[in-house]
């Protein structure tokens, strides 16, 4: 850490890991109640866990995005955050905000929040991911407003370098989009089509350029190749990403009543959308192959490769699979988008946030890197959490499938819940595995109080 | 990357390529709402009160947490985009009043309480979605 308001990122990251917790519990309910129809019911209604579930993982990717940003916009810019005060309070206004909503979805039905908290005066609530009360959406305005007022001065009065050039374009946009969030049409088609608006482009378009900056910052420092190279890769990728990716939005365009050449636009170009994400496997690679340096932080280069090529496998692979007008025919709103949505959130956000918690975590506490026994563990966490994330995949693609060929595709279609009673068994796979990637949750967060502080397997040895 | 392939090209290159291609969304998208009064429904919004207050009632009781619309939202159960031609309004109504079944390891969906009034709105509002021209999607009646 070379500068002291870099410390902000700390409350950050912390949060951040709570909410991750909580994300996974909530996920196992969930898992459950698609196999044991009435497990918790009537106190956590699917919905209620569901919200919790896709709520907690969104809150906590930006509160690991905000404390990425706070952590590395004044080590590019060399200078001292404009206000790291005001950081912490915008922390503590987020994390309440964050909790009064959680437990107002846990405490009454979801028909008195929205009375409670005056939905009528300006409707936004009850659509997907967008399920927050109007005035926890506010306050994120709020939030997103401080943050970037302090990132933009920090930015404009230091070193400009490509890194946070990228980072801020992602995080102003990340804000823009969001106000979408209160454009909600009486007329569902119009509703749905800027829908889209915050959810893809958030997380096929703005949230990747966050992702590609966090990334280039950490391969700058653990590898210690030029930044000349890294600056051009960065472009390249996030270049990619939104030629893709913008027009690639109409591949949620085809069913939902807009016209039909949205079904030739979104399929040409989001089949373009795996490509930035193969540009930053060989980008990781790359850059880790020509490093001038070992840096003993060896779990932190390990999640900077693997964010690369679970990105690539669950963004870019899963996402092509379906992602063609004719083939999303038979299979859209099944549960293969659900398997599509788990590895690419895992593989896109979860882990690059923990590359860049992975790195920074030491240097905010004083180390180069944590203790080999520490590292150790991390690592354990890396691959039980993965591995068991390609399995969730995996059975959810089966249920997929077999969802599809009995529901949609056979001579005689079964009803829905029909269908799901013959698929359970892959149901009690994805949950079997979701118990395995909690325990390398706890394995990885175990890593945070195990062996921190001795020495690394190996130093920092430059290479020729 | 080779040297003629400049840091300042590439970002040049960067955006431009944004630049153009939100150009290009924003004029596609100016074309579709241009067409769209062909196909979604909305002559029936302004002429029947009943669509608004039943969108509000599905929201405010996020359906979407469990079924899908037109494909989005949860998979936890089955698709409403369609449910008035499957099943039809009576059906309907039947169905929300008598939940939750309390059959044993079945999936329970709650209890809304709901007056006769809000159960012919959110009807209302089921019949417009059935009727929005989806490109032939679902595959199926199912859904």
């Amino acid at each position: 850490m070379k500068y002291a308001s870099q410390a902000v990122a700390k409350p950050y990251f912390v949060a951040a890991l709570a909410l991750f917790v909580a994300q996974i519990l909530f996920g196992l309910v969930m898992g459950l109640q698609y196999v044991v129809g009435d497990f918790l019911f009537p106190h956590i209604p699917f919905n209620v866990a569901r919200m919790v579930h896709t709520n907690a993982l969104i809150v906590w990717l930006l509160m690991g995005f905000m404390g990425a940003a706070y952590y590395l916009v004044p080590e590019e810019a060399e200078r001292e955050l404009h206000s790291p005060r005001l950081a912490l309070v915008t922390f503590w206004v987020f994390l309440v905000a964050a909790g009064l909503t959680v437990i107002g979805y846990l405490s009454v039905p979801y028909a008195t929040l929205a009375k409670l908290t005056g939905n009528e005066l300006l409707p936004t609530m009850g659509r997907e991911f967008l399920e927050q009360p109007t005035i926890t959406k506010i306050g994120i305005v709020l939030v997103a407003l401080s943050l970037l007022y302090n990132l933009s001065l920090t930015y404009l009065h230091g070193r400009k370098t490509a890194i946070t050039s990228v980072l801020l374009f992602g995080l102003w946009g990340l804000a823009l989009m969001f106000l979408f969030a209160f454009v909600n049409p009486i007329n569902v088609v119009r509703d749905k089509f800027y829908w889209w608006w915050v959810v893809h482009l958030w997380v096929e378009g703005v949230w990747e350029l966050v992702l590609g900056a966090i990334l280039a910052f950490v391969l700058v420092k653990i590898t210690g190749v030029d930044r000349e190279v890294i600056d051009k890769w960065l472009y390249v990728i996030v270049t990619l990403t939104l030629v893709s990716g913008l027009i690639g939005t109409g591949h949620h365009y085809y069913w939902i009543g807009l016209p039909e050449y949205w079904q030739w636009l979104g399929s040409l170009f989001s089949a373009l959308e795996p490509l930035p994400f193969f540009a930053m496997v060989l980008f990781a690679f790359n850059m880790v192959n020509r490093r001038r340096r070992d840096h003993p932080n060896r779990a932190a280069t390990l999640w900077a490769l693997g964010t690369s090529v679970m990105a690539f496998l669950g963004a870019g692979v899963w996402g092509f699979l379906h992602t063609l007008a004719p083939v999303n025919y038979y299979t859209h709103g099944t549960q293969l988008t659900a398997s599509h949505g788990h590895m690419a959130f895992y593989g896109a956000y979860v882990m690059v946030v923990l590359t860049i918690l992975s790195y920074a975590w030491p240097q905010l506490h004083g180390r180069t890197a944590q203790g080999n026994r520490s590292q150790v563990l991390e690592m354990w966490g890396f691959w039980l959490m993965t591995v068991s994330m390609v399995f969730i995949t995996l059975f959810l693609t089966a249920a997929g499938l077999l969802q599809v060929w009995l529901q949609r595709m056979g001579d005689t279609p079964l009803p829905f819940m029909a269908a799901q009673e013959k698929i359970a068994f892959f149901y009690w796979l994805r949950e079997g595995t979701g118990v395995v990637f909690l325990i390398g949750l706890l394995t990885y967060l175990a890593s945070f109080f195990i062996g921190v502080k001795g020495s690394p397997a190996y130093g920092g040895a430059a290479r020729s | 990357m080779a040297s003629f392939f400049s840091t300042s090209a590439a970002r040049n290159m960067f955006y431009g390529g944004t630049l153009f291609s939100v150009l290009l969304f924003l004029g596609v998208t100016l074309h579709t709402e241009s067409v769209l009064p062909q196909r979604d429904q909305r002559a029936q919004i302004a002429t029947n009160p009943a669509i608004a207050a039943g969108k509000r009632i599905w929201e405010e009781n996020n359906c979407i947490g469990c079924h899908t619309l037109l494909g989005e939202g949860a998979y936890f159960a089955p698709e409403l985009g369609n449910v008035y031609k499957r099943r039809g309004p009576e059906f309907i109504k039947a169905w929300i009043q008598s939940q939750p079944t309390g059959a044993p390891g079945r999936r329970q969906m709650p209890q809304f309480h709901l007056s006769e009034q809000q159960l012919d709105d959110l009807v209302e509002f089921l019949r417009y979605v059935s009727e929005i021209d989806t490109a032939g999607w679902p595959p199926n009646i199912e859904g």
